[in-house]
């Protein structure tokens, strides 16, 4: 009994990283311009996608370059497709929400914009790509260990590892750096930080690159988790991963991670005690509850207009 | 600005003249091209082209005396049950055609198969195996077994080839065919080993991806086998993650495992486990090998069973045309003489069986299954075949 249950707190734990590194993203642009970048669950799509291109790559597979052996690769991966990723991120920022910040619209606006961009880059996946499915190619072979009962692999271990480690890491650049500071002033007063001499647009493509970096970390790991890509995969998780810095306080990095494990706690402990076809319906329950309490969110700030 | 218009006008009527004078039937195709499972859509088409180019080379097919050129249109169902609805109505009422083949998935093809009984418009589905697809339904038939009787053989075969005395089973609560299937195995299971030896009855959402909270549950209940009747793009996810999990015990399947890029997607971890299926393309003789030989050496890959099926239930329709007397042009008339014939199939040879339908009842033919075990090289081979009595 005691063996079930810590078995599925690990299982929780690996599942909300997933949310955690993912609701980091949204909570980053929403602190810093108000905006929900509801493409944000796409932009993980492309990083699980790109990640695997690289691997492909960089194990010989696609033929160009002789195979190297997997720890290497995943070595090389990380901060490749987190480069990558992020380049993504800032081009969607360029090309689709910059114009009308520009032309200073609605926020609602771009909010539409965003969710439009997301189903263009699934559409456009799926148009080039192809609707099959593809198998992530395996850089480190699993090894199950058995700790008193309780089953744990190296990479439960290592996703977990790497969502704790990105916390504590933005939490240093956000509070104890000066590229920090600036988006926190920025998400303050947006107009007046010109006004300081401080280059809004680059502390933005900052925020942009840290986001959809992180989104492409999520995404390498989700595809070693979880070896099979499909260009919609990044819907759903998006969403979930939204609900999760919704209700973990959006705006504030602490939030987004709270929010993250705890929708993994639910969703698995959910299915742990009671019968799994309730395990929706009870997770979103706890979640309604949870705002009906604390509309701003657990570590969330009151605001009047939060769209 | 009259004169343009009128030229216009005159165009347009010119190109649909050809249409109005060949000889041609259009049979339609609802299947899922994008989606969960695109692999079961491309093994439908290409199926589908490969008969067409067969048929249309020998001059096309024979009707009421008269040669008729086949025609196909191709639908994308998304993998989606309104999709599949849209489709079935898009093919029936604006493409005119005379009969409609699939959708292949039950969750598509219950709703799908409900619209083309309305409109009167025959329909027959290679691939699905719920009964509710074809119930009541005199316009919709089959070219494949029922899960009622998948379920109780894939129960016997967990019995007796594991010695298993308890089963678990994780199921995807949100699609049709997984649903039903899962609930015959376990009524079935029941019958054989006692109530409750089902110890685990685990369900998931469709697109969910993390099994591990299910498996904990099924590794602790102390199952013996694990039966998921679940499709290609889920089995890898769910047997790679049960083996995380601890769980050592066999893993089977059903007839949705043996379609698509299974082994592409699981590699090792599927080595060894079975499945109940349709068809198995090794050791086929006779016609199955030719289709085998032809569809491999076009394509460059093993047909699956939804590729036999199709081809299978495309003949069945067009042997059903052939019979139907001709064609007169009245769509209704045509789509009700298709369906009397096609009612009155008896003793049809396909290569996946000898089909009959029964003029009373629903239109389910009798047909034997198939247990196929994923051998060392991760090639489907033929295990045991099990007929009902």
């Amino acid at each position: 009994m005691l063996q079930s249950f810590i078995q599925n707190i690990f299982n929780a734990l690996q599942w909300g990283s997933f949310y955690s590194l993912i609701a980091l993203g949204y909570c980053l642009v929403y602190g810093v311009l108000l905006l929900i970048n509801f493409a944000h669950g796409d932009i993980f799509m492309v990083g699980a996608y790109i990640a695997f291109y690289v691997c492909m790559l960089f194990l010989g597979k696609l033929g160009i370059i002789p195979g190297m052996p997997g720890w290497l690769v995943l070595a090389l991966a990380v901060p490749l497709t987190m480069m990558l990723t992020a380049v993504v991120g800032v081009t969607l920022e360029r090309v689709a929400y910059r114009p009308l910040r520009r032309k200073g619209v609605n926020r609602l606006y771009v909010v539409i914009t965003a969710l439009m961009c997301g189903l263009i880059l699934e559409h456009a996946n799926l148009a080039l790509l192809g609707a099959s499915r593809r198998s992530f190619p395996t850089l480190i072979p699993t090894t199950v260990y058995n700790i008193a009962g309780v089953n744990i692999t190296n990479i439960k271990m290592g996703v977990i590892l790497v969502a704790i480690l990105a916390f504590f890491f933005l939490r240093f650049v956000v509070v104890k750096t000066k590229i920090g500071m600036a988006m926190r002033a920025i998400s303050y007063d947006r107009f007046a930080v010109p006004l300081m001499g401080i280059p809004a647009d680059s502390v933005i493509v900052f925020t942009f690159v840290l986001g959809s970096g992180f989104a492409g970390l999520a995404g390498l790991l989700f595809a070693i988790t979880y070896p099979v890509l499909d260009p919609y995969m990044g819907a759903l998780i998006g969403w979930k991963a939204f609900i999760a810095a919704v209700v973990g306080g959006i705006g504030s990095i602490r939030g987004a991670f709270a929010g993250g494990f705890l929708l993994g706690f639910v969703e698995i402990m959910v299915v742990a005690f009671f019968p799994s076809t309730l395990r929706d319906l009870i997770a979103f329950t706890i979640l309604l509850l949870i705002l009906s309490v604390k509309p701003t969110g657990l570590f969330g700030v009151a605001r009047r207009t939060k769209i | 600005m009259k004169k343009s218009l009128l030229g216009a006008l005159a165009l347009v009527l010119l190109t649909a003249l050809p249409a109005f004078a060949a000889d041609s039937i259009k049979l339609g195709f609802n299947i899922p091209m994008t989606g969960d499972i695109p692999d079961v859509g491309e093994s439908s088409k290409n199926s589908a082209e490969m008969l067409k180019k067969k048929i249309n080379d020998a001059g096309g097919v024979d009707i009421g005396g008269k040669k008729y050129v086949l025609e196909f249109i191709y639908e994308d169902n998304e993998s989606k049950a309104e999709s599949a609805l849209s489709a079935a109505r898009k093919l029936i009422t604006q493409d005119k055609v005379l009969g409609i083949i699939g959708p292949q998935s039950s969750k598509q093809a219950v709703p799908a198969g409900e619209a083309s009984n309305e409109l009167k418009a025959p329909m027959i589905s290679p691939w699905s195996t719920n009964p509710n697809t074809t119930k009541a339904r005199p316009f919709v038939f089959r070219g494949c077994f029922l899960d009622t009787f998948q379920g109780p053989v894939a129960a016997k075969f967990a019995t007796e080839e594991y010695g298993a005395k308890k089963a678990a089973v994780l199921y995807d609560i949100a699609s049709d065919y997984p649903k039903g299937l899962a609930e015959d195995f376990k009524a079935a299971f029941e019958k054989l080993n006692g109530p409750g030896s089902v110890v685990a009855f685990e369900t998931f959402t469709t697109k969910d991806v993390d099994f591990s909270a299910q498996l904990t549950n099924i590794a602790k209940s102390g199952a013996e086998v694990l039966f998921t009747p679940q499709y290609y793009n889920e089995v890898p996810l769910i047997v790679k993650q049960a083996k995380s999990m601890g769980f050592t015990k066999p893993i089977m399947g059903s007839d949705s495992w043996g379609s698509g890029d299974l082994m592409g997607l699981c590699g090792d971890d599927c080595k060894g486990l079975s499945f109940v299926t349709h068809y198995a393309a090794a050791g086929a003789k006779g016609k199955t090998k030719e289709f085998i030989d032809e569809y491999t050496t076009l394509y460059k890959k093993t047909p699956d069973d939804v590729a036999a099926l199709t081809w299978d239930s495309i003949n069945l329709m067009l042997d059903g045309a052939k019979r139907m007397g001709p064609i007169t042009g009245d769509m209704e008339k045509d789509r009700d003489a298709l369906r009397k014939a096609m009612t009155a199939t008896k003793d049809f040879d396909g290569i996946t069986g000898k089909m009959s339908f029964n003029p009373e009842g629903d239109h389910d033919p009798v047909k034997c299954a198939v247990v196929v075990k994923i051998d060392p090289e991760g090639k489907f081979g033929f295990y045991k075949s099990v007929c009902p009595n």
